[in-house]
C-alpha cells in the first residue's frame, strides 16, 4: 500500500444493465477504497438510474448488483453526490432514488447521498486529484 | 492548474459533449478525439454552444481524427485550436488532471 | 512525467485502444514514462493472442506487444474482467481446469488493485473508453 492518499471521484453517467460499466466501476470504488483513498462518487446523467429505488431483475435475468450501493457506507464511502438537474430532466425526486447510508464515529445513522446542482459539480471534480468517470 | 476534458463521441449521437460544457469550469481545456471532432464543425447544431465555450475555455481537436474523417483545420470553427498527438500528451502534462466524458 | 492508461474498450469495435496507443507512442517519445497500462472492462479482449486481423489492417495486440517490448511498459490485464470474458493465461487456466488460453505474453494478469496503485504512482491516469 502506498502512504500517499489522493482524492479519487468516481463519476457515474451511464444507465446500469443496459451496459457493464456501472457495475464493472463499483468494483473499481471498492478496490479504491481498500487502498484508502478519498473516495467520493457522483450521480450525474443516466448515472442517476444506478440508484433508483426498486430495481427487479427476477424476469430479465440481470444481476441485480443494486444491493451493492447499500453496502458501501460500510466501506467509510459516503460522499455520494447526485446533480440535482440530471433527476429534473429524467422526472425524477429523491424519493426516486435508494436511501443510502453511513454510520458516524458515534454509531449514528446518517445519509451518504447529497444533492448537488451542476454548478456546485463542476467545483468538486476541480478539486480532485483523478476523476475517472464511466 | 485547470482540469482536461476529453471528449470522444459525436454530440449528433450522444450526450458527453453537452454533459463536459455544462460542467467544466471556466478556465478549463476541453479536447475534442475521436468521433467527436465533427462537433468542432462550422454551422452545426452545436456550434453555438462551442462558440460559447470558445469564450472562457480553451477548445481543442486531435488533427489526426478530423483528418481520418475527411476534414482539416479549414472546417473548423474560429478559435478552437488543433493538435497532435504530442500536443495532446503536452494538454494532459499541463494540466492539473485528465477527465475523459465517456 | 509519469502516466497511467486505463484502457476500456476492445480492440477494433471502438477506437480506445488505437488513440491509448499512439499517445503512449508519442509520450514515450517526448521522454516521459508510462508507468502501468492497465485493461479493464471489454479493453481485457486487447490481450488475446488469438486474433487474426485482415493484412491490411492494424494488428493492436501486436502494436502494443511491440511497444512494450521496446519500452519495458508494464501492461495489465484486470483479472475479474478477463475471467469474466474468457480471457485466461496459462496458469490461470489450469487452475480452473480450462483446456485453453489466450493472453499473449506481452501482457501479465493481476488485480484491479493494479489500477489503483497504477493511479496513485502516477502523476496522471488517462482513461480511453467508450
Amino acid at each position: 500500500m502506498s502512504e500517499a492518499i489522493k482524492k479519487f471521484m468516481f463519476v457515474n453517467t451511464k444507465a446500469p444493465y443496459g451496459t457493464v460499466y456501472a457495475l464493472e466501476s463499483l468494483e473499481v470504488v471498492l478496490i479504491t477504497a481498500a487502498f484508502d483513498q478519498d473516495v467520493s462518487l457522483v450521480f450525474c446523467d443516466d448515472g442517476v438510474f444506478q440508484i433508483s429505488n426498486n430495481q427487479n431483475t427476477e424476469a430479465s435475468g440481470m444481476k441485480n448488483f443494486s444491493n451493492a450501493y447499500k453496502a458501501l457506507g460500510d466501506y467509510d464511502i459516503n460522499k455520494l453526490y447526485v446533480e440535482k438537474e440530471s433527476l429534473e430532466e429524467r422526472g425524477l425526486t429523491l424519493d426516486n432514488i435508494m436511501d443510502l447510508t453511513y454510520e458516524d464515529d458515534d454509531w449514528a445513522e446518517k445519509p451518504s447521498i447529497k444533492l448537488v446542482t451542476r454548478a456546485e459539480l463542476a467545483d468538486l471534480m476541480d478539486d480532485q486529484d483523478l476523476v475517472i468517470s464511466s | 492548474m485547470a482540469m482536461l476534458h476529453t471528449v470522444n463521441k459525436s454530440p449528433f449521437e450522444r450526450n458527453s459533449l453537452n454533459s463536459c460544457l455544462t460542467k467544466s469550469k471556466e478556465g478549463s481545456s476541453i479536447l475534442l478525439i475521436e468521433d467527436a471532432v465533427v462537433g468542432a464543425l462550422k454551422g452545426t447544431i452545436v456550434a453555438d454552444k462551442l462558440s460559447a465555450a470558445i469564450a472562457n475555455k480553451n477548445v481543442y481537436v486531435l488533427g489526426s481524427d478530423l483528418n481520418t474523417r475527411g476534414f482539416t483545420e479549414a472546417d473548423i470553427l474560429d478559435g478552437i485550436k488543433t493538435v497532435d498527438y504530442a500536443g495532446f500528451v503536452d494538454l494532459v502534462a499541463e494540466h492539473s488532471n485528465v477527465q475523459s466524458w465517456l | 512525467m509519469k502516466f497511467t492508461l486505463l484502457i476500456n474498450e476492445g480492440p477494433y469495435q471502438h477506437q480506445a485502444s488505437d488513440t491509448a496507443y499512439q499517445f503512449a507512442k508519442a509520450a514515450l517519445e517526448k521522454g516521459h514514462e508510462i508507468y502501468r497500462v492497465f485493461f479493464y472492462n471489454d479493453g481485457v479482449n486487447n490481450a488475446t493472442r488469438l486474433a487474426i486481423p485482415p493484412q491490411d489492417d492494424r494488428n493492436i495486440t501486436e502494436n502494443w506487444a511491440a511497444l512494450a517490448k521496446e519500452h519495458e511498459l508494464d501492461m495489465v490485464v484486470c483479472i475479474a474482467a478477463a475471467q469474466r470474458r474468457g480471457m485466461l493465461d496459462a496458469d490461470e487456466a489450469g487452475r480452473q481446469g480450462k483446456d485453453a488460453d489466450n493472453i499473449h505474453p506481452a501482457f501479465h494478469i493481476s488485480g484491479l488493485g493494479q489500477l489503483v496503485e497504477g493511479a496513485i504512482q502516477a502523476d496522471r491516469l488517462i482513461t480511453f473508453g467508450d
